[in-house]
């Protein structure tokens, strides 16, 4: 166990997880306007229509994938009865599957957007980073996927190594021992992951939080009143834009 | 009963020339951005015709507005909540820029930069979308004045449904053709497929005054309103990544003035007004089984506002007295529902449309004046609007789900009014039998004749003035649209196009008057103090920012010279007074 080690595996996780957190509330009470999918649909609709949904949906259920993977303990799913191959067989299938889709999404993706003139036009140099490092994250991960299941021969055993560590960021005491044992790639790829989460909160990828599921319950024509002002008096003093007023408008 | 307030417009449409002042106005006031080159929030369309967005009017296609499902119930055309968040990552029915027009301006720069030579250098056009050269094929008001009708006159979906319904043909030949124009807006339904469709919750109605808005901070960009608007009135600022739409100028309404459209509209041929109406009942009467009774529910909707059981109700509601008595008064309220001569647009998209129109006579009095009649005899127009099937129709097919009795009985209303105040100019005998043939007395028809020929300022714009008390606690109001100055607007912000804090109205403002008038110079036409925002310009002196700044002069502009430097900075507001 390394210096290096223990600064990758024991401190990077907190230092990354602080500014995703704190990232995500820091731009959702200062920019609320700039939160959007910033949706280049209006431009070209051919393409996006294949790639934005094999994309999304798949990648929807990579994030279930993860979730299974790394928090459900092994030990879970062997008293279930489920063998080290079974499970190795259906993750590889699905996460296969999954992670093919999203992988070919955003290819499609990328594609569309570097040769769709005003698409293009409209890529921002922080679009081009995130689109970066999240297609490194999907093409390390997809390459886990293979190597874990053993597709190359002797498969790792992730949920030995990686999920263990993963879990035990959460109780504040990083199993970085554990971490060590993983392979390269394994490291390769949570190092992307990682990355992807410290700049998450600086890109657009900050809609995936905004999912409208507030939708499914809400009454269809949606009435405001001007402002609060009129109903209660104390909460007058209009202020400029932001800070405080702003989120009571915004709970109205 | 539950008493609610919509400020509401009417259109004249027998008065409308076709000018497009309208939009152009309302274009310099609310879209001169970049992100929203290709949005008119109003626009003016010849009819027949394509309209803009092309087609926007064929539902098969874009599915906006409501439709009653198998059990009779009122869902989105488009799918329920579901559907819609299924279909949220590639919205499959939202049209793209084709369906509107791509942007463009021109290389006006080679004009004084070409090099010396042969050929006369030419300033081509220039995507403002990709900023290659491109070919202009198409605009809002391409088709204007029947442009290309023969070819192109059978694209409009109205045009087919005529076609379907009358199995007569709209002759597009041209001295067999009829035009019209039509002038629009967002309709800020009673009942607003757009609002409904909004995953986020962001759009919203008023429920003061019943306009229609959209949270600028809240929006997310997933575009299912484009799709929700049968009347394609919500565009997607393809910058910021937000919906943007028509705001009946709210900041201007409620200091009591006129919106941009009416208030520089040429025929002035528009009328603003408050309805009251009765909220409880709207969803039942957009949920009538046949689309032609939906007109006649959508006018028992609006409440008599002299009827004491509904000011009583209305001051339930807390709507105050000086709203009551503008309801009263209000032009919307006599067009549409006392004498029944303006009609919804398209009642049949079942939305509750609030803009109202005033059909068009002269398709009817000038064909008949063509074919060498007294086009202002009552008989002789009655007899028109009879055999006139085709421009009867087709306005039938816009403004009351094809009813031809309906746009029938307005047209005769307005036949009436004609002839009734002819005798009245020429000082001959009145004839009340031309009123009472369209069930109206002959002060009613003078009435009407006065609100719809000569009605002034203030009787065409009844803003309650309760809205004038409230201005000055409005100033800071930081509202839905204030963000339009947003600094995304004018640049890249840290995480894209629009990220960054809006900066309030009146803040800017304020830079923008003291910058104007402290300086003697330009400004850099970049700097948001240099914007002109024009919602705000009282009209007193040349803002900065309103011309480019002149190019660096390679030799001093001569004492007398015209150079826009000396010409605008001269006459200071207390001369141009
Ligand atoms: S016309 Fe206006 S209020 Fe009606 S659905 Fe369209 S955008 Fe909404
Ligand atoms: S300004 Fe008035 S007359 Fe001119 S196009 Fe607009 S509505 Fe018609």
């Amino acid at each position: 166990m390394s210096t290096l080690d223990i600064a990758l595996w024991g401190v990077l996780p907190y230092l990354v997880a602080v500014l995703f957190v704190g990232g995500l509330i820091w731009r959702w009470r200062y920019d609320q306007f700039g939160w959007t999918t910033r949706s280049s649909q209006l431009y070209e609709s051919a393409l996006l229509r294949f790639g934005s949904p094999v994309f999304h949906f798949g990648i929807l259920v990579v994030l279930v994938g993860h979730i299974i993977g790394l928090l459900v303990p092994k030990s879970w799913t062997e008293t279930l009865g489920m063998s080290q191959e079974t499970y190795h067989v259906q993750a590889l299938v699905l996460g296969g599957v999954a992670g093919v889709c999203t992988l070919a999404g955003i290819v499609l993706l990328v594609y569309r957007r570097r040769t769709r003139g005003p698409v293009f036009m409209a890529t921002t140099w922080n679009d081009k980073i995130m689109y970066l490092v999240l297609a490194a994250a999907i093409v390390a991960g997809l390459a886990v996927t293979l190597l874990g299941a053993g597709a190359t021969g002797e498969g790792h055993d992730y949920r030995t190594t990686v999920s263990p560590w993963f879990r035990s960021l959460f109780v504040l005491r990083p199993d970085v021992e554990a971490m060590t044992h993983a392979d390269t790639a394994f490291h390769v790829h949570v190092l992307f992951g990682l990355t992807l989460f410290a700049i998450w909160p600086f890109t657009r990828l900050v809609h995936a939080f905004s999912a409208p599921i507030g939708y499914l319950f809400r009454p269809y024509i949606v009435y405001r009143r001007r402002r609060p002002a009129l109903s209660s008096p104390a909460s007058r003093a209009p202020r400029p834009g932001w800070g405080a007023d702003r989120r009571q408008r915004l709970r109205r | 009963m539950r008493v609610m307030a919509q400020l509401a417009m009417v259109m004249n449409l027998d008065k409308c020339i076709g000018c497009h002042t309208c939009s152009v106005t309302c274009k310099q006031a609310w879209t001169n951005r970049p992100g929203v080159e290709y949005v008119w929030f109003n626009n003016v369309e010849t009819r027949p015709g394509q309209g803009y967005p092309r087609r926007y009017e064929d539902q098969e296609r874009w599915r906006g507005g409501w439709r009653l499902n198998r059990r009779g119930r009122l869902t989105l055309t488009a799918g329920g909540r579901l559907r819609k968040l299924l279909t949220i990552f590639s919205n499959p029915v939202m049209p793209t820029i084709d369906d509107y027009y791509e942007p463009w301006t021109y290389d006006y720069d080679t004009l004084i930069t070409a090099p010396v030579g042969e050929d006369f250098p030419v300033a081509r056009p220039k995507s403002l979308l990709s900023g290659k050269p491109m070919a202009i094929e198409w605009s809002a008001n391409w088709d204007d004045d029947l442009g290309g009708a023969p070819e192109l006159g059978h694209l409009d979906p109205m045009v087919a449904q005529v076609r379907e319904r009358t199995s007569e043909q709209v002759l597009m030949e041209y001295e067999k053709s009829f035009m019209m124009y039509l002038p629009r807006i967002c309709e800020h339904c009673l009942n607003p497929s757009c609002v409904a469709s909004c995953p986020s919750g962001a759009m919203y109605k008023r429920s003061e005054d019943g306009i229609v808005l959209v949270d600028q901070d809240r929006c997310r960009g997933w575009r299912m309103c484009v799709t929700g608007c049968p009347y394609k009135k919500v565009y997607f600022n393809h910058r910021t990544g937000k919906a943007e739409k028509c705001t009946f100028c709210y900041p201007r309404v409620e200091v009591g003035l006129p919106t941009v459209c009416s208030e520089t509209c040429v025929g002035r041929l528009r009328y603003i007004g408050l309805v009251l109406y009765d909220a409880d009942r709207v969803t039942a009467a957009a949920s009538v089984p046949d689309e032609t009774d939906l007109y006649a529910a959508q006018l028992d909707l609006m409440l008599d506002p002299h009827d004491p059981e509904v000011i009583a109700g209305a001051r339930r509601e807390g709507i105050s007295d000086d709203w009551i008595e503008a309801a009263q008064r209000s032009p919307i309220h006599a067009l549409a529902k006392t004498y029944r001569v303006a009609l919804p647009l398209h009642p049949e998209y079942r939305t509750m449309p609030m803009v109202w129109y005033v059909p068009p006579l002269s398709p009817v009095s000038e064909a008949l004046r063509d074919t060498g009649f007294d086009g202002e005899d009552v008989d002789n127009l009655f007899g028109a609007i009879e055999t006139l099937r085709i421009p009867v129709a087709y306005l039938a097919s816009l403004f009351s789900a094809g009813d031809t009795t309906v746009v029938d009985g307005v047209l005769r209303r307005l036949a009436a009014m004609r002839s009734y105040m002819r005798r009245v100019t020429l000082g001959e005998e009145l004839d009340e039998g031309i009123a009472a043939a369209v069930g109206m007395t002959g002060d009613q028809l003078v009435e009407l004749y006065r609100l719809l020929a000569i009605a002034k300022y203030e009787d065409r714009y009844v803003i309650p003035s309760a809205y004038a008390e409230q201005g000055h606690q409005l100033e800071e109001l930081a509202c839905s649209l204030d963000v339009d100055g947003g600094p995304g607007m004018y640049g890249s912000g840290p995480f894209g196009e629009a990220s960054g804090r809006p900066v309030p109205v009146s803040v800017e403002t304020f830079h923008a008057l003291r910058q104007r008038q402290t300086s003697s110079g330009f400004a850099d036409p970049e700097s948001r103090a240099a914007k002109v925002n024009l919602l705000n310009w009282d009209g007193r002196g040349t803002p900065p920012g309103m011309f480019p700044p002149a190019a660096e002069p390679s030799e001093p502009p001569g004492p007398a010279g015209g150079s826009p430097e000396a010409s605008s900075d001269a006459p200071s507001g207390e001369e141009q007074r």
